[in-house]
């Protein structure tokens, strides 16, 4: 995955033929690459799961269900910032043109509030799709529009911090969307995961 | 069953709309700036309400599935969102149109109401190919209820984002400051929204009752050729209703 992303920010350069980014546009490119990379990993979430009989296992377990939902969450947020680790300085080294110094602190708790959010709603369709056919289509088809409000609101509130001319302030309103959405889509997740592991 | 109140529903909702296109052509006034081409409005917000609505009254549908493990109610789930969709189609292009003649593009992307819209419609085009993917007509059911859920509370969040990002071109009919709608307007807009509220319901329950027919009849051909199993109707994204054995009259 942090090769992944790798590989995007060298095809933007090329793709977008510039030398350097800032503002909506490098904010654009940051978020679109990690939302693809975490793509990557919302696919392979569950398939040991679903090819070694995981899952029969885990149902034997003397545990509750929505432990599963929290453990595998837990995973793909460590996988997340373990892809922003590689990518955001590689990003910072490749791309951007504004110095990180300022824009750093602000980045990293934008980041982690929108890991989170990718993590709960990745961890509900890709065990939505696991047990389809086409699950390599359905998982990011399903996943992809219901990340969308969180590329929104991360773009838009990194926006100012990757401008030209030094990091400007945070618009808290877009960070609020971003702690909003990551509630529901908590509670929801805990909510029905439930039922998708019946059998 | 489903077929019961059918035809004063579907003469209400005929009635209805009749009414409601009268009052569009021949009562409500031309718009100032816009002129004769505001009248799509009459056709396109109702759509898009009702469409938003079918598809979180099908979320509360799939809530009632998975609490009751009733699949009847994953059948009318399905159906609701089967018609939402045919109403969202509905509302893009209306929409389409009249940007194109108010703004002069067929679509603006800095308009987050246009783009919240296509994004939930985008969502829900996959509920469709998800059942179709899953063998198991049970577990088929229980994931499409999974996704009407979160489908379906994801749709008031994405318009609440919409709400709070300022938005200048789309015209916010509905605030909360009562809107600036004149009075011989909002009553055609009232009466639009309630015909094709009508309509919505109208065709759900003709989908239902035909999809109860079609069961009735599945399984009296399973009692008159003896107790063959029935013939596999082939994989299906679209549920069927388990029909009990009814006594023949």
């Amino acid at each position: 995955m942090a090769l992944f992303s790798l590989t995007t920010f060298v095809i933007f350069h090329f793709g977008l033929h510039r030398t350097s980014l800032s503002g909506d546009l490098a904010a654009g490119v940051l978020w679109v690459t990690l939302l693809f990379a975490a793509m990557l990993g919302v696919n392979r979430l569950f398939v040991a799961e679903h090819e070694q009989g995981g899952f029969d296992a885990f149902l034997l377990a003397p545990v509750d269900r929505s432990a599963l939902l929290v453990a595998k969450a837990a995973a793909l947020f460590a996988y997340l910032v373990i892809v922003e680790l590689v990518a955001v300085p590689a990003f910072f080294l490749l791309l951007a043109g504004p110095s990180p110094g300022q824009a750093l602190p602000d980045l990293l708790w934008i980041l982690l509030l929108a890991d989170l959010g990718v993590a709960v709603v990745g961890t509900l369709t890709s065990a939505l799709a696991i047990q389809t056919r086409a699950r390599d289509l359905i998982g990011p088809l399903t996943a992809l529009p219901l990340l969308i409000p969180v590329v929104i609101a991360g773009a838009r509130a990194t926006e100012p911090l990757l401008g030209a001319n030094g990091a400007g302030a945070v618009p808290l309103k877009w960070a609020a969307i971003l702690g909003l959405y990551d509630v529901v889509f908590a509670l929801l997740s805990y909510a029905v995961f439930d039922f998708l592991l019946e059998d | 069953m489903y077929g019961k109140g059918l035809r004063p529903l579907s003469l209400a909702s005929a009635a209805t709309l009749t009414a409601a296109f009268a009052l569009v052509f021949f009562y409500a006034p031309n718009d100032a700036d816009q002129g004769f081409v505001q009248k799509i409005f009459y056709v396109h917000v109702p759509m898009a309400i009702v469409a938003l609505g079918g598809f979180v009254a099908a979320g509360l549908m799939a809530i009632a599935h998975l609490r009751s493990g009733d699949r009847r109610w994953d059948v009318r789930s399905y159906v609701a969102i089967h018609l939402s969709l045919i109403l969202a189609i509905g509302v893009l292009v209306t929409g389409a149109i009249w940007a194109k003649a108010s703004w002069g593009h067929w679509w603006v992307w800095d308009e987050p109401t246009l783009v919240s819209f296509l994004i939930i419609f985008l969502l829900y085009a996959t509920y469709q190919p998800l059942r179709f993917s899953i063998e198991n007509p049970e577990r088929q059911a229980r994931y499409a209820s999974v996704f009407a859920i979160t489908a379906g509370a994801f749709v008031p969040l994405n318009f609440i984002a919409v709400r709070l990002a300022q938005a200048y071109t789309h015209p916010r009919v509905l605030s909360t400051t009562g809107g600036n709608l004149p009075g011989s307007m909002r009553l055609t807009f009232l009466v639009a929204l309630a015909g094709m509220a009508l309509l919505y319901v109208t065709l759900w329950k003709y989908e239902m009752a035909s999809k109860h027919a079609s069961a009735q009849l599945r399984a009296l051909r399973r009692k008159l050729a003896g107790e063959e199993p029935p013939l596999p109707a082939g994989r299906s994204a679209a549920p069927s209703l388990a029909a009990p054995a009814q006594p023949v009259p």
